[in-house]
């Protein structure tokens, strides 16, 4: 770990302004100082955002605003979030674990980095820790790798859970610009792929701080996160699915899916809900889903077994919720 | 004076069932418990003193000859005292019982992960940081990282040939032949290595998280170069080593040498993905095994030949098929080891090194051969146990596996269970059940251990280490009992090598050992009492701190008012190991739930039966075929170290990546003890219960898997992507 300057300040300006070239936000650490101990990541000048107000769930108009410092239990625990998003709520409680959910925040969430081991790694060569080196995931050991969304450069996976959960929701980031501009950007938008500089995982700029969530009016219908994993608890998704669907007539009339395990963001693909939506549940429909989700798929080797298990998990989770 | 032992013949005389105090054999408290929750019991790391310094080792980032060209830079940095680049410091630990330095040397890296060279600072964290801006140049070598790229070494004294296994198996009516796969597997220990070492310019004091200490200061000195006579080893407590402590460790002598190059302690705590590399690890395993049965499934042949790995120069090589000897009957019988000769870190001893992993898998095997012979999985067991040795023809000591099984089963429910798979299914579950025999060889390990008595109560005293396993509470237990003690008049002090020289922990061996050693101690202390009072030992009665014998009575603190009592006690193993086969015996019982959907396994209950001779504290006996049973989760189900295909370095490690089973994946455990007094275990007449519980706890599940839902799992871990694999469509 390198030295560090350490800041707390008590305003969005003042984090601001504390935030100049080098430094880096830390919320609850749990990323941020595993990857400062390996020095994978090693800023001057650490900037903590846990006294800035943000720690809020609040009524945004039919929707909620989640502070960016809001911990994944208290999301987790928050009544609004069991009874409208309960697919949220099982999202956050089926990753990690109890002592880490309850330093982890949303926002820091929404930014941790891979768990690919090489990134971690400062032996072997990455591009996203160190652009234009190489990827050593490439012929190593792949198991845990995305099939979706992948690049020659890196075919790391996006860990989150709860990200996934809230791509499924239509969920919004909430930002705020090193000038003090707020925007907001929808999640669909927020992460980008690999492509040649995997380093780039977002489409935020230097200095901007994310400062809350929107989730949109609730959705109704039934909810549901599934996680396979290697063990019972505290292990990342193989592969995973979080799902929305209304149904009407018997006919499926609003479905929204997302996956984790599988692609190198928080995976969703409108043309599966566009198949599905207005027909009938049947297996052969969700067979059909299952080969428009992955028909870009790169299946490298020791990887082929998700697409099976994706095809298997989305047929189950739909067959559930549309009965 | 000194008691001593030779375990040459039997000890029919069941005296500790005689005694009255009432205390071995009882469910009693550890001693140390309440300080280990409390805090208070203090681990290697948390050694303090003013003028600490801190060390940090650096790792080879390939393998090839190293030279670090920044050295001198890093030298200077912010804080940093010292970088050792010292010959004398070791490639891995240590293997168990080596009593010499393992291989030495920093120019040239072995494997991936190999301690290079060791950076001293005066904080923990200059000292990471200086250590992570060394540069580490490798010119690498082209060396062989796969088990199956080498030719391996297939030594002769590891081979067995009796009749013809070729024949029996075209004769038998029933065959399995089938190939089992396991991976690397670490101990991945709570506390990690960790050392702090003074240096008074004369001697090494050295505290460590170690297992057998007697041989470890022997190990340090050869490293270090000192008389053995000035090394002292301090492990009052530790926790968890699982064999990933046997030997010294890379921590150990890193800090003894820059203590005494500096002058002032130094404290080396081995980084959480250090422990998964520079410590030994479980090898992998490649088994063939080969069943040939008559027409009722009893075995006419039987073949276990295993590939196994280890770094050159090491003489450790994970004995898979030391159960399968004198498991089962068979006249054919072929068996044998190779060993190939790679680069990836050392393998050494985990936790019942050998039967962990071979019985496991030879347990798939059987009970493969019960479903093509349609006999119940018990039934078959029961037929195929010798009764002698098959190989030596010696008899066994004692042999309570039919026993464990029957009775196990009845416990268990086993009579309810569907014989062919697929036919119980809660929603997307299929529900099962499987069993597994256990067996573990028993071994008595040279061990003292000194008792004073004085008015105030009895200290018992030797470097005997407790690893978190009760060694503090039955030793307490076994002098109190014969001394006639309350149990709070008796002190345990282990962990030093200024007291005698115990047995170490490993191998099952220490309460055996060491509590014999105990026991012989107290046996002499009570000879001197019969002494003071005129009788016999075995006319003395002591209880309650109170000495009787015919109408004579007087109380401890009279009789021992002038002179305090010591005893020594001392045993060796005799010739008992030429004259039986003496073993531990055991069966595992495991309801599973598979999903049909994703080939996730959950445990539901698990059931263990053991028979390891004298219970000496069911607490922690039940408490150490826990920790076997949840390894058996673990084997079946969840770890799996991965090694880098292309230069072996293991890939996940830390404890996120490895995955140990987690309180989510660990069922309801029952474990049900075998009454069984082993005459020739010496006069406690109990035998090693630590790797019982493991051996074998995986195969129960696999077996259930395969009840549950038919998919046969053969390459260890079943994660979910082998078991739909597995799946029938
Ligand atoms: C052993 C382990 C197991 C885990 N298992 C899971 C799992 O199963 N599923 C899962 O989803 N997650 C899992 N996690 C990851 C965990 O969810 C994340 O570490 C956590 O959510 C990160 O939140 P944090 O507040 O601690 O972020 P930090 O570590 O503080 O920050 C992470 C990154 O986000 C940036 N950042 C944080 N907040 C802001 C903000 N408001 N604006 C701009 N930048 C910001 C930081 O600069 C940093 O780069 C696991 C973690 C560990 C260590
Ligand atoms: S997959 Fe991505 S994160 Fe992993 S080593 Fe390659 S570039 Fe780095």
């Amino acid at each position: 770990m390198r030295p560090f300057d350490y800041q707390r300040p008590d305003t969005l300006s003042g984090a601001h302004g504390a935030a100049r070239d080098g430094a880096t936000f830390i919320a609850g650490g749990t990323n941020l100082i595993d990857l400062m101990k390996l020095e994978v990541m090693a800023p001057d000048t650490l900037v903590d955002i846990s006294r800035l107000g943000l720690d809020r769930i609040e009524p945004h108009g039919d929707g909620l605003h989640v502070g960016a410092t809001v911990t994944n239990s208290d999301l987790a625990a928050d009544l609004r979030i069991r009874r409208d998003y309960p697919v949220l709520a099982r999202a956050l409680l089926a990753g990690a674990s109890g002592q880490l959910r309850n330093k982890a925040t949303t926002g820091g969430n929404l930014l941790q980095r891979t768990r690919c081991p090489y990134f971690y790694d400062t032996a072997t060569p990455c591009n996203k820790r160190r652009p234009g080196s190489g990827c050593a995931a490439f012929g190593g050991e792949m198991r845990n790798h995305a099939v979706l969304g992948t690049s020659e450069h890196c075919l790391a996976l996006h860990p989150s859970d709860m990200a996934v959960a809230m791509r499924a929701l239509d969920a919004t980031v909430e930002l705020e610009g090193a000038d003090g501009t707020r925007r907001e950007t929808a999640l669909d938008d927020f992460y980008r792929l690999p492509g040649d500089r995997p380093d780039r995982e977002t489409t935020l700029s230097a200095g901007d701080l994310i400062t809350g969530v929107i989730l949109p009016a609730p959705f109704g219908g039934r909810q549901t996160y599934r996680k396979v994993r290697d063990r019972a608890s505290y292990a990342f998704a193989l592969v995973s699915v979080a799902a929305t669907v209304r149904m009407e007539n018997d006919l499926i009339s609003n479905v929204a899916l997302a996956f984790g395990g599988i692609g190198t963001r928080p995976w969703r693909d409108h043309d599966v809900e566009d198949l599905l939506t207005g027909e009938a549940p049947t297996t052969a429909l969700f067979e059909k889903a299952g080969d428009i989700l992955m028909k870009d798929a790169v299946l490298r080797e020791g990887l082929e077994f998700k697409d099976t298990l994706v095809r298997r998990l989305l047929t189950a989770t739909l067959t559930e919720m549309t009965q | 004076m000194t008691f001593d032992l030779k375990i040459d013949e039997p000890h029919p005389d069941h005296r500790a069932d005689g005694l009255t105090q009432s205390v071995l054999g009882h469910d009693n408290d550890r001693p140390d418990g309440w300080l280990k929750v409390a805090g208070s019991a203090t681990y290697a790391a948390e050694e303090q003193a003013d003028d600490m310094l801190h060390g940090f080792l650096v790792r080879a980032p390939k393998v090839g000859a190293v030279s670090c060209p920044n050295l001198e830079q890093v030298r200077a940095m912010h804080g940093v005292r010292s970088v050792l680049r010292d010959r004398r410091m070791i490639r891995n630990a240590a293997q168990g019982t080596a009593n010499e330095a393992p291989v030495q040397g920093v120019d040239q890296a072995a494997y991936v992960g190999q301690p290079i060279a060791l950076v001293v600072a005066d904080s923990f964290e200059q000292a990471r940081h200086a250590a992570q801006a060394l540069v580490v140049s490798v010119e690498e070598d082209d060396v062989p990282v796969l088990p199956d790229a080498v030719e391996p070494e297939e030594p002769e004294d590891k081979k067995t040939e009796i009749g013809d296994l070729d024949r029996a198996m075209s004769e038998a009516a029933f065959r399995i032949d089938a190939v089992y796969t396991t991976p690397s597997m670490v101990s991945a220990a709570m506390e990690p290595h960790a050392a702090t070492a003074h240096w008074d310019g004369e001697t090494l004091t050295l505290r460590g998280s170690l297992q057998m200490l007697k041989f470890n200061r022997n190990e340090l000195a050869d490293s270090v170069g000192l008389d053995p006579a000035n090394v002292r080893v301090l492990a009052p407590y530790v926790g968890g080593g699982f064999g990933s402590k046997l030997g010294i460790s890379a921590d150990c002598v890193a800090a003894a040498l820059a203590a005494m190059e500096l002058g002032q302690p130094v404290r080396v705590v081995q980084h959480r993905r250090n422990v998964f590399e520079v410590n030994t690890r479980r090898s992998e395993t490649r088994q063939h095994i080969r069943l040939a049965a008559d027409a009722e499934g009893r075995l006419t042949g039987l073949g276990h030949e295993a590939l196994v790995s280890n770094l050159p120069d090491e003489e450790f090589s994970e004995p898979v098929i030391q159960g399968s000897h004198f498991a089962y009957a068979a006249a054919n019988r072929t068996l044998g080891m190779k060993i190939a000769r790679i680069h990836r870190s050392a393998a050494g001893s985990v936790r019942a090194p050998g039967e962990s992993v071979g019985v496991t898998a030879f347990e798939v095997a059987m009970d493969e051969l019960a479903q093509a012979a349609g006999v119940d999985p018990v039934d078959l067991r029961v037929r195929n146990i010798p009764e002698k040795d098959p190989e030596s023809g010696k008899p066994f000591s004692s042999h309570r596996l039919e026993a464990a099984l029957r009775q196990g089963a009845d416990a268990f429910g086993w009579s309810h269970r569907h014989a062919t798979p697929r036919q119980q299914r809660e929603g997307e579950w299929w529900i099962g059940t499987g069993m597994a025999a256990a067996f573990r060889v028993n071994m008595v390990i040279e061990a003292e251990a000194r008792i004073n008595l004085t008015r105030d109560g009895a200290t018992v005293m030797s470097d005997m280490t407790d690893i978190g396993t009760g060694s503090y509470a039955i030793f307490g237990q076994i002098a109190a009992e014969l001394l006639g003690l309350p149990l709070d008049r008796v002190e345990v002090q282990l962990g030093d090598t200024r007291f005698p020289p115990g047995s170490g922990s490993g191998g099952s061996f220490g309460a055996a050992s060491t509590g014999t050693a105990v026991w012989l101690a107290g046996m002499e202390i009570r000879k001197q009492i019969a002494d003071r009072l005129g009788c016999s030992e075995a006319e003395l009665t002591l209880q309650d701190g109170m000495a009787t014998y015919a109408n004579k009575r007087a109380s401890l603190r009279d009789l021992l008012s002038h002179e305090p009592i010591t005893g020594h006690g001392h045993v060796e193993p005799g010739e008992a190991a030429e004259k039986v086969r003496q073993a531990t015996f055991g069966a595992h019982f495991a309801e599973v739930a598979v999903s049909d959907v994703t080939g996730e396994v959950r445990v539901r209950r698990m059931l263990g039966s053991f028979a390891a001779g004298r219970i000496l504290n069911p607490r922690t006996a039940r408490s150490q075929c826990h920790g076997g049973m949840t390894w058996g989760i673990g084997m079946a189900l969840t770890e799996e170290l991965t090694h880098d295909r292309r230069d072996g370095h293991a890939v996940n490690r830390d404890l996120a990546g490895y995955h140990l089973p987690v309180n989510a994946d660990v069922p309801p455990f029952e474990v049900h003890f075998v009454e069984e007094l082993d005459d020739w275990a010496g006069p406690t007449q109990a035998k090693g219960i630590g790797e019982l519980g493991i051996c074998g706890a995986g195969a129960s599940i696999l077996n259930a898997v395969y009840n549950a839902c038919g998919a046969r799992v053969r390459d260890m871990p079943a994660t979910p992507d082998r078991v739909l694999a597995a799946l029938p469509s």
